[in-house]
């Protein structure tokens, strides 16, 4: 049976969307097609199923909200399993896939599925397959480290798949390049060299005595033991409170921009944006470009929170951004049908009166994100909680090793900046296992590739004073040598690597 | 619309803010606790949406520090969901 209901992009300003082979599964007794290359989500909603799931106690209905495996709102029993993530999980011929109603039941047949253990060695483990862990990876095998890089998504690239804007700078940096792009050119690069193992669709899932890692995915459960880890793990979507923030057709940003921009899906018809950082401008003029009508940006400060250039660009397209603003409530039958906004003043409080209305499908939180350091929180990392970086972060060197000895931070995770400082830092990394792990003149090289990397990324590129904020925040838990010891020796962590 | 009752803290297990509201109200003086009693961050996702909100509520709340809630939490394993198949295999080896 094929669908009424298409919400694929076929033609996009600057994306051409290279669609696979047509795969048919079977959604809730029915078969649906979807291309090879989408995920379960998205294909579903690709097709009009805007509820994922009805919530576990209240019954409530739930769509899509990260579709990065970060929340819980896209679970579905897939071939029996309930609590599938389907925004990680590639769409596959014969797939039986069921919504969950409340609390799901455990499956009722046994698993046939063999488990394969697996023990890998490597030099370095790199958890996380974005900007940030993919140029430290190039770097590492290119130095002849032996290097393994994981990543829950089954495409590397990381948040590089959903950016779409060209990026600022020089040519080294990828200037002038699409987002995208610059995922396809790592992926490219990475398959020149024998020396990295990429686990995609796998997901480390804790740290254990003894240094072990423990990670697992395509039917592979990992015991890695590496001498150094780099602990690239991105960083989440905020959410906020207000009545119905849980209604299908509330996202975070960065979800919409996948669904559209990664896979060539419209996340809605006419769509609030709440929150007027560059990330909320960004996906504004971005969903433009997907085809959907933008009433409004509101913002609760009293002014634009991103940079001028983007805002301009929105402006010119003719959307109003309500600065003084923020979200009310929402409201709607299975999905948001209305969005109500209201002035605050100065303290915030909202000025009653003020309420305006907006027939909206699409409501998109673009109120910050929060760096996942669950990882280095469980190795024992000593943390702080740093609101300029958005949230908590481990204190590290200025090549960023943090207390726990040989694991590395880097990219959003060591406090959200943006994929060009992504990359920069994972580059630091890099040539800082390389110094440690190799002697020599490599051992030496490296040093100065770290130095020269360090010293554009401190004098020159965080000196821009848009990027004020997040230097103050990277500048309160960037510690000394001596420091990052004797914070070692006062909180001793559970384990090391190396 | 009772707009307490329909505002959403923890997505995983359906924790609203009006149950975190009631719950300091009764005397709940310890984020912890607050955890505790409601499940919050107890969820298949581990605390990601719901936990900085529900720090933040509860430091306004109570006027506690908000970077000392936060950074005293512990993360157990497994950090995301994981099939039990991977842990079905043992005894062997």
């Amino acid at each position: 049976m094929t669908s009424p209901i298409d919400r694929r992009i076929y033609e996009h300003p600057i994306i051409t969307f290279h669609r696979g082979r047509k795969i048919k599964f079977v959604f809730e007794g029915r078969e649906v097609e979807a291309y090879e290359g989408e995920s379960v989500a998205v294909a579903l909603y690709a097709i009009g199923i805007d509820v994922f799931s009805w919530s576990r106690k209240l019954n409530r209905p739930r769509g899509p909200f990260c579709m990065i495996g970060k929340c819980s709102s896209c679970f579905m029993i897939v071939n029996n399993i309930p609590n599938t993530r389907t925004c990680i999980l590639p769409v596959q011929e014969g797939l039986v896939v069921e919504r969950q109603k409340g609390l799901a039941t455990p499956p009722s047949k046994p698993l046939e599925e063999e488990v394969e253990e697996v023990e890998l060695n490597p030099d370095v483990l790199i958890v996380g397959g974005g900007p940030s862990g993919l140029e430290a990876a190039s770097i590492l095998a290119s130095n002849g480290l032996e290097v393994v890089v994981v990543d829950e998504h089954f495409k590397p690239g990381g948040q590089l798949l959903k950016q779409t804007h060209k990026f600022f700078g020089n040519v080294e940096l990828f200037g002038g390049q699409r987002g995208f792009q610059i995922a396809e050119l790592y992926i490219k690069k990475l398959a020149e060299y024998s020396n990295i193992k990429l686990l995609t669709q796998t997901s480390v899932y804790g740290v254990f005595r003894g240094g072990i890692v423990a990670a697992a995915g395509r039917n592979k459960h990992y015991i890695i033991k590496p001498r150094a880890v780099i602990a690239a793990t991105g960083a989440q979507e905020r959410l906020i409170e207000f009545p119905n923030n849980d209604l299908p057709g509330v996202m975070g940003a960065g979800g919409a921009q996948t669904i559209m921009n990664e896979f060539g899906v419209k996340p809605g018809e006419k769509a609030l944006v709440v929150g007027s950082g560059n990330v909320g401008l960004i996906v504004a003029y971005q969903l433009v470009q997907a085809g959907v009508e933008v009433k409004a940006i509101v913002e609760i400060m009293k002014e634009i929170g991103g940079w001028f250039v983007h805002a301009a660009k929105v402006r010119r397209l003719g959307i109003p951004i309500l600065t003084s603003h923020t979200i009310k409530y929402v409201e709607g039958n299975g999905r948001v049908e209305k969005a109500v906004v209201v002035e605050v003043d100065d303290k915030f409080n909202p000025i009653s009166g003020t309420e305006r209305e907006f027939n909206v499908d699409l409501v998109l939180l673009a109120v910050g994100l929060e760096p996942d350091t669950r990882f280095h929180a469980q190795a024992g990392a000593v943390m702080k909680y740093v609101p300029e970086l958005g949230g908590l972060v481990p204190i590290r060197t200025r090549d960023l090793e943090t207390t726990v000895s040989n694991l590395y931070v880097a990219g959003d995770s060591s406090g959200v900046e943006e994929a060009t400082t992504a990359i920069l830092e994972g580059r630091i990394a890099a040539y800082s296992i390389i110094s440690k792990f190799t002697s020599g003149s490599r051992a030496q090289q490296a040093l100065e590739e770290m130095e020269k990397t360090l010293k554009f990324l401190w004098e020159e590129y965080r000196s821009s004073p848009l990027l004020s904020r997040a230097r103050r925040g990277k500048e309160s838990v960037t510690v000394s040598r001596e420091e990052l010891l004797e914070l070692r020796s006062k909180y001793p962590p559970p384990v090391s690597f190396g | 619309m009772d707009r307490e009752k329909v505002t959403i803290i923890c997505r995983c297990n359906d924790v609203t803010l009006e149950d975190i509201l009631k719950a300091i109200e009764s005397g709940i003086d310890d984020f912890e606790l607050l955890r505790k009693k409601l499940k919050i961050g107890f969820g298949p996702c581990q605390g990601r949406g719901c936990l900085v909100i529900a720090a933040r509520l509860f430091a306004r709340k109570t006027g506690r520090n908000l970077g000392e809630i936060i950074s005293n939490y512990t993360f157990r394993p497994p950090l995301v969901p994981i099939p039990v198949k991977y842990f079905t295999r043992g005894g062997e080896k």
